[in-house]
């Protein structure tokens, strides 16, 4: 009797020692989890990319969206496809012909910081201003002037021509300062044809379904 | 009140910091070497340095200047004899002479990162800087002359 009540005593601390690794070994993971959930980048993403499944229909259909704000004069005229970039919705030269430059930020007396300030400047026909105003460098054009859908898609997710970037920096790219001053480009010049928030969700649809490239 | 370094001299001016620039030199610091021309940006009559760039004054807000080095026509060189300033007055460049400080200001950005441009580099550098009087063949040559006594050290630069 004394045996069987040791060997369920014994029965019962080994359940019991079981239970609390088994508790122990839940909090580590929870804790683990908590930890791993709590890294910032990871968090980032996890919001940014709510889901990377491949949908080539969704994703076509987006980046057409896409495409129609990137060939807007806010977008294209600083996307020439020769090294002065581009004015008006007629995307003309930019008068007095400013050069790229190596750096993008113009040549000699002829910089773009020269006459863009950091913000617009008031009134019609004035400067649009940015603290960072600037073409792609001589290196890198990111051409979109001429660009079919189909070269653009291409083009903006091949880091040796879209100033290496990977998808995590294409994803904050719809953000950039530079980005968002095309909807603030000062008075009298015609908005993108959505909003940045319309631009943002159809960028980032196009990118988590897989970014794929119209047809033509 | 904001403190702007003009030509090597301390300035503390009470001016709104959206003022322009043109009209603190012009119309607080008493400089009208530097002219109005446009008023947006488009002609470059209002040339100065800034930390060594050329921006137009016209549209750079003061509060944009403070804490750096301004550098008018005026400022441009001590007894008026940089290089440029000596080849404008060897060749007459100057007509009626309205851009022509606008003028100077930008090709000694010119000449400080080019010594020795090309014709292509003038017309870059200086495509911004209108002349009403046509004298563009002349600044030209004018740059080239300046450019050569520059390397000569025959300039002040």
């Amino acid at each position: 009797m004394n045996k069987q009540i040791s060997i369920r005593r014994n029965c019962s601390s080994n359940s019991r020692l079981l239970i609390v690794i088994g508790l122990l070994s839940g909090v580590i993971g929870i804790m683990a989890f908590t930890v791993n959930y709590d890294n910032g980048s990871k968090v980032a993403e996890k919001k940014l990319l709510p889901s990377l499944k491949k949908d080539s229909v969704t994703s076509v259909k987006a980046f057409q969206q896409v495409y129609t704000v990137l060939m807007s004069a806010r977008c294209m005229n600083c996307h020439p496809s020769g090294n002065v970039p581009l004015q008006g919705d007629d995307n003309h030269l930019h008068t007095m012909l400013p050069q790229r430059g190596i750096d993008g930020k113009g040549v000699y007396a002829m910089k773009c910081a020269n006459c863009h300030q950091p913000t617009n400047t008031a009134g019609l026909h004035t400067p649009p201003g940015n603290p960072n105003w600037h073409l792609p460098p001589a290196n890198m054009r990111m051409v979109f002037q001429g660009r079919t859908p189909r070269q653009l898609a291409k083009q903006l997710i091949d880091p040796k021509q879209n100033g290496h970037k990977d998808l995590k920096k294409l994803i904050a790219h719809a953000d950039d300062g530079l980005v968002l001053a095309g909807w603030n480009p000062g008075e009298g010049r015609t908005l993108p044809p959505m909003s940045h928030a319309a631009f943002k969700k159809a960028w980032l649809t196009w990118l988590n379904t897989g970014a794929y490239a119209p047809a033509k | 009140m904001i403190t702007l370094n003009i030509n090597k001299k301390t300035y503390h001016i009470d001016a709104d910091p959206e003022t322009p620039l043109l009209w603190v030199l012009r119309d607080h610091v008493g400089l009208v070497g530097t002219k109005f021309g446009c008023g947006v940006a488009q002609c470059g009559a209002c040339v100065v340095h800034l930390n060594g760039e050329a921006v137009r004054s016209c549209v750079t807000k003061l509060s944009r200047a403070e804490g750096k080095k301004v550098v008018t026509i005026e400022g441009l060189s001590e007894k008026n004899d940089h290089p440029l300033q000596k080849a404008w007055l060897e060749l007459d460049v100057s007509q009626c002479g309205y851009c022509q400080a606008g003028q100077i200001m930008s090709a000694a950005v010119l000449l400080k990162e080019n010594k020795n441009p090309t014709d292509q580099d003038i017309n870059d550098a200086m495509a911004g800087n209108i002349c009403r009087c046509g004298t563009y063949l002349r600044i030209r040559e004018a740059i080239h002359l300046a450019s050569e006594l520059q390397r000569k050290g025959n300039g002040n630069s």
